[in-house]
């Protein structure tokens, strides 16, 4: 890589989004850098696709500044397209055609030659583990499968910057995992990702970087672990008691348990010993139904920030 | 921005096109070739002969046939933009969301509006080129004027075509387009002129016939057809279906940016 290269590849500041009365982003910072997997983490409505249209050029921006690839989408947006690619929250595959013919015609739209795309088309499902399938018609493929023929016909173009919206929501955790596994492969060949989630395990397992966005706002950035340890405790207690038995500390446990969560099927108790807490609540008399030590996650992070959980 | 810089990307779209035809076009069949052969032969000789018979002297001059085929060539065409400009309109935007796929490249909203035109218009003469070939078989219209009928067809595809699909993207599901082909498209269908002189209609329908852009291409394909071309009158016809097609295309691509690119 060149030193030019130091130069962020998105650069949002005061980034915002209405639609009428209502403000889907508002007033963002965030600066991504070549080669990073970078996150934005947060609930539905948080803002997350309406930040990540307007980073692929589709959605003008409201207010504030926003370049990308060193670029005003406002003005160069097909350019910038042309370098990006794009694999949406819904799929968007041409359910008319055939496997390889969704990559080819993609491939026509960045004006490749034919005998061009379908060099990349060929490559490209091997990737993406399609090759037996390139004559088959679409819509019978599973949704993990098209999930990756959108992954392919986004490479289509060999873009600096992939924009995965969702990459994995509503797959089962086998198809998740293989389509985890290539967009692994895809940083480490050095493409930049930029992706949105609610589920924090793929924000932990693909996002070097990451921020949370709630109602419309960045309320937090930085790695997940980084997150972790600015914003929560290094270990959680999980309780669960029979029904009608309430928790009450009244500060007798104030050198275990920093914070405690009342969520409508469990208890958090936020410390650094989680098994001494366990001790301390049943040496208070305590009889949970379940319990479990684990480390903190971005989960509790998210919980800390905005007082809920990611998944409602 | 340069035209042939624009062209290409419009192009692009209107592949898209012919490559799904090219795995749909057997479906299309059946519209393109037997229905210009069943009206033709049912209502050109099966009524003409009823109305060639009660009246020799012939409408405007000639048989019911060859009035009535140039006008029914113009109503097909007309059908066919209406129809591809409507349902695979709301499918490109929100049905399988094809369109929304192109704008994630470098083609723009405007490119996926003026690609779906200039297909619809290649489907319209396709379609026309049948039909015209059929009205030849029948004795309708010698086979040279048939090709003259052609840019006719092409012309009134696109009056329709534009603003019909600027009319389907703004539209949240299909529920108006059946009222605009029971309440527009079916009417014009049957009082623009195609089957009968609008002069046959009271004065204040005859005026109303006038403004219809159906009517414009009816009277510029007949007048065609039958060798009776008064320029003026063609150049206010070629020039009416003209302006629906440059409107409707300039509305389509505020409707199109509206609801892929907001």
């Amino acid at each position: 890589m060149s030193s030019v290269s130091s130069a962020p590849l998105i650069h949002a500041r005061g980034l915002t989004k209405r639609f009428g009365d209502l403000t889907a982003v508002d007033a963002v910072d965030f600066d991504v850098q070549p080669g990073e997997a970078f996150g934005f983490l947060g609930p539905n409505g948080a803002g997350k696709t309406s930040t990540m249209r307007m980073i692929g050029c589709i959605s003008p921006v409201t207010a504030g500044t926003l370049r990308v690839l060193g670029m005003d989408p406002a003005t160069q947006g097909s350019t910038i397209r042309g370098r990006l690619g794009v694999v949406p929250q819904q799929d968007t595959l041409d359910m008319e055609l055939t496997v390889l013919e969704n990559l080819l015609i993609y491939g026509r739209y960045f004006d490749l030659s034919y005998k061009e795309a379908r060099r990349r088309a060929t490559e490209l499902l091997a990737f993406v583990q399609l090759s037996d399938r390139a004559d088959d018609e679409v819509e019978p493929l599973s949704g993990g499968m098209k999930r990756r023929l959108t992954i392919a016909r986004g490479l289509i173009n060999e873009p600096e910057m992939m924009l995965l919206d969702e990459p994995t929501t509503g797959l089962d955790p086998q198809a998740r995992h293989l389509v985890w596994e290539r967009l692994y492969r895809l940083k480490k060949q050095g493409v930049t990702l930029i992706l949105t989630t609610h589920y924090m395990d793929e924000a932990e397992q693909l996002c070097d970087r990451l921020v949370v966005m709630d109602k419309a706002r960045i309320v937090a950035q930085g790695s997940p672990r980084e997150l972790v340890a600015q914003h929560s405790s290094r270990e959680v207690l999980e309780l669960r008691f029979d029904d009608g038995v309430t928790l009450d500390l009244d500060g007798r446990l104030d050198g275990l348990v920093e914070r405690a969560e009342h969520l409508p099927d469990r208890w958090l108790l936020y410390g650094d010993d989680g098994d001494a807490t366990s001790e301390a609540i049943h040496a208070l008399g305590y009889r949970p139904v379940s319990q479990l030590v684990r480390r903190s996650s971005l989960e509790d992070v998210f919980l800390r920030l905005t007082g809920r959980t990611l998944i409602e | 921005m340069s035209v042939a810089a624009q062209a290409r990307p419009v192009l692009r779209v209107v592949e898209h096109h012919v490559l799904v035809y090219r795995r749909t076009w057997r479906g299309t069949l059946f519209s393109t070739f037997f229905s210009p052969i069943l009206f033709l032969a049912a209502i050109g000789i099966g009524l003409g002969t009823f109305i060639d018979d009660a009246n020799p002297a012939g409408i405007e001059g000639v048989g019911y046939l060859a009035f009535l085929a140039p006008g029914l060539l113009v109503a097909q065409a007309m059908q066919t933009a209406a129809f591809e400009s409507t349902y695979p309109v709301m499918a490109g935007i929100r049905w399988l969301k094809t369109y929304v796929a192109m704008i994630l490249s470098p083609l723009d909203t405007r490119h996926v509006a003026t690609g779906q035109l200039i297909w619809t218009g290649l489907r319209v003469t396709f379609g026309a080129v049948i039909f015209a070939a059929v009205m030849a078989v029948f004795g309708a219209i010698e086979p040279g004027r048939a090709v003259l009928l052609l840019p006719v067809a092409a012309l009134t595809g696109l009056a329709f075509a534009a603003p019909i699909q600027a009319f389907a993207a703004a539209q949240k599901n299909d529920s108006a387009f059946a009222s605009l082909f029971r309440f527009v498209i079916t009417p014009m269908f049957i009082f623009s002129g195609t089957f009968f002189p609008v002069t046959q209609l009271p004065e204040l329908l005859q005026v109303v016939a006038y403004l219809t852009p159906l009517w414009h291409a009816v009277a510029l394909a007949r007048a065609i057809a039958l060798d009776m071309v008064d320029p003026l009158l063609a150049v206010i016809n070629v020039t009416y279906l003209a302006a629906f097609a440059v409107v409707g295309l300039l509305v389509s691509y505020r409707t199109f940016g509206q609801k892929l690119a907001e």
